[in-house]
C-alpha cells in the first residue's frame, strides 16, 4: 500500500514529458491533416505588407525607415488573427473538456497546444520575413535582427495570445474581444523585437534587444501556461 | 484573523457597513475636494516658468495615481474572489473598472490640455503618456471582457485572471515604453522638473490627492452597493428591504 502511494507520484512524473510530446504530435498531426488554414497567416502578412506602400508611399528611402516596424506589425496582427481558432475546435468537440478531466497536468497540454501552434504560424512567420523586408527595402544589415528578433518574439506573442483565446473560447463573439484583450499586452514584444531591427539596420548591437526578448520569453513560457489553464478551466466550466 | 475580516465575505453585513460609511467619506471627499481645489486654485503660488497653467497639475496627477491604484485594487480583489471564491470581491473588482477606466481617461485629457500651452501640442509620444494610454486599454480590454460574458461568476473569474495577467505586464510595459522612449528621442523637452516643489505648492496637491481617494470610496461604495442588490436580488434580506420602501 505504502508502496503504491509512493510509486504512484514518481510514475506520474516520468509520465510528464510522455504527455508533452502526445500531445505536440497529436496537434502537429491535427495541423497538418488541415494544411489549407495553415497557409492563411501568411497570405494575410504578405497582404498587410503589401497594403503599407499602396496607402502611405512607394518611396523606397522612406519604406526602408519605416520597414522594422511594418514587418513587426504585420507579423504581429497575423499572429492575433490566429489565435481565435486555438482552443476553438477542441472546445466544440469536447477534446478540451477530456483534457481537463484527464489526470495529466493541463499546463503542458496547453504548452503542447502553444509549441504546435507556433510551428504553424510563429515560425513560418519568421521564415517569411526576409521576403517582407525586401518588398519594403529593409537594408540587408537589418535581416539577421529582423529573424532572430522574430524567432525569440513570436513565441511569446503565441503564449499572451493564448490566454486571450482561452479567455474567450466559449463565446460567440471571440474575434473581436480578443484582440482587445490582447493588443495592450503586446506593446512590450513589439517595442524591443522592431527596435532590433532598427539597431542591426543601424549596425547597434543586437544583444540587450534579444536579451530582452528572451527574458520575456521565458517569463511568458514560465507564467502563461498557468493562465491559459486557469482561463480554460473558467471558460469551459462557466 | 480578525472577524470583520470574515464579515467581508457576507454581502449583506458588506451593504451595512457602506451604507454607514458612505456619508462619512462623502462628507470628507467634499471637503478635501472643495477646500483643495479653493487652495490650489486662488492661493498657491503660480509657478514661475508655468504661471497659472501648471495649475491643473491638482487634477491631473491625483487622478493618475487613481487610475494605477484603482488597478491594484482591482487585480487583488480579483485575485481574492478567484482564490477564496468571495462573491464581495468579485464585485469589488467590478466595479473598480469604470472608475480607473474614468480616471485614465481624466488623467490623459488633463495632460492633453497641460500639454497645449507647455509643449505645445496636444499628444507627445512621451513615455508616460504612453503607458497611461495602455492602462486604459487595459481597463477597455477588462469591460469589454465582462460585458461579453453572461455569468456573473464566470465573468468574474475571467477578468480575474485577465487583471493578473495584465497586473505582470504593468511592470514590464512601464519599463518597455520608457526605454523606447529614450532609445528613440533623447529628451527632446522635458517638464522643467524642480526636485522640490514648495510646501505651498505640494500641500494642496496632497488635499487633492487624499480628496480623490475619498472620492474613489464613494463611488466605489456606490456601485458596490448597487452590485449588491443586483447580485442578491433573489435573497430574502434584499426583498425585505425592498419592500420596506
Amino acid at each position: 500500500m505504502s508502496e503504491m502511494a509512493t510509486n504512484k507520484p514518481a510514475a506520474a512524473l516520468e509520465r510528464r514529458p510522455g504527455t508533452f510530446r502526445a500531445a505536440l504530435k497529436r496537434d502537429l498531426l491535427l495541423a497538418f491533416r488541415n494544411r489549407r488554414d495553415l497557409v492563411n497567416p501568411l497570405v494575410f502578412f504578405l497582404m498587410v505588407a503589401t497594403l503599407f506602400p499602396l496607402g502611405v508611399s512607394p518611396e523606397p528611402a522612406f519604406l526602408a525607415e519605416l520597414a522594422p516596424g511594418l514587418v513587426w506589425v504585420a507579423a504581429l496582427l497575423a499572429t492575433l488573427l490566429s489565435m481565435d481558432s486555438l482552443f476553438r475546435a477542441d472546445f466544440e468537440d469536447g477534446t478540451l473538456e477530456q483534457a481537463l478531466l484527464s489526470p495529466q497536468p493541463l499546463m503542458l497540454v496547453v504548452l503542447a497546444r502553444v509549441t504546435a501552434h507556433w510551428v504553424m504560424t510563429g515560425l513560418p512567420l519568421t521564415l517569411m520575413a526576409p521576403l517582407l523586408g525586401l518588398m519594403l527595402f529593409l537594408p540587408a544589415e537589418g535581416m539577421p535582427g529582423l529573424m532572430l528578433s522574430l524567432l525569440l518574439g513570436t513565441p511569446t506573442l503565441s503564449l499572451i495570445g493564448a490566454i486571450g483565446a482561452a479567455l474567450t473560447v466559449g463565446l460567440r463573439k471571440g474575434g473581436m474581444l480578443i484582440s482587445l484583450l490582447v493588443l495592450p499586452l503586446y506593446i512590450p514584444v513589439l517595442i524591443f523585437g522592431s527596435g532590433a531591427v532598427q539597431a542591426a539596420v543601424t549596425g547597434l548591437p543586437l544583444a540587450g534587444y534579444l536579451a530582452l526578448l528572451g527574458a520575456m520569453l521565458a517569463l511568458g513560457l514560465v507564467l502563461a501556461p498557468l493562465a491559459i489553464a486557469a482561463a480554460l478551466r473558467i471558460s469551459v466550466s462557466g | 484573523m480578525p472577524r470583520w475580516f470574515y464579515q467581508l465575505a457576507s454581502p449583506r453585513w458588506c451593504y451595512g457597513i457602506t451604507g454607514k460609511l458612505l456619508p462619512v467619506f462623502a462628507v470628507l471627499a467634499a471637503v478635501l475636494l472643495l477646500g483643495g481645489t479653493v487652495w490650489a486654485l486662488l492661493f498657491a503660488p503660480a509657478d514661475y516658468q508655468q504661471g497659472n497653467s501648471f495649475r491643473i497639475i491638482y487634477i491631473h496627477v491625483p487622478s493618475a495615481i487613481l487610475a494605477q491604484s484603482c488597478y491594484m485594487l482591482m487585480a487583488i480583489a480579483g485575485a481574492i474572489g478567484l482564490i477564496w471564491k468571495m462573491k464581495v470581491a468579485d464585485m469589488v473588482a467590478k466595479s473598480c473598472a469604470p472608475i480607473g477606466a474614468s480616471m485614465a481617461l481624466l488623467a490623459l485629457a488633463t495632460g492633453a490640455i497641460w500639454g497645449k500651452p507647455t509643449w505645445g501640442s496636444w499628444w507627445v509620444w512621451d513615455a508616460r503618456l504612453t503607458s497611461m494610454l495602455i492602462l486604459l486599454f487595459l481597463y477597455f480590454g477588462i469591460m469589454a471582457l465582462h460585458a461579453a460574458i453572461e455569468d456573473a461568476t464566470t465573468a468574474a473569474q475571467s477578468t480575474a485572471v485577465l487583471a493578473l495577467v495584465g497586473l505582470v505586464n504593468i511592470p514590464i510595459i512601464k519599463y518597455s515604453v520608457e526605454w523606447w522612449n529614450t532609445l528613440h528621442q533623447p529628451a527632446t523637452f522635458k517638464l522643467t522638473e524642480r526636485p522640490a516643489m514648495p510646501a505651498e505648492m505640494w500641500l494642496p496637491l496632497l488635499v487633492m490627492v487624499l480628496g480623490f481617494y475619498c472620492f474613489f470610496a464613494v463611488s466605489l461604495m456606490l456601485r458596490l452597493r448597487h452590485e449588491i442588490l443586483a447580485r442578491e436580488r433573489r435573497a430574502g434580506w434584499v426583498r425585505e428591504l425592498v419592500e420596506c420602501r
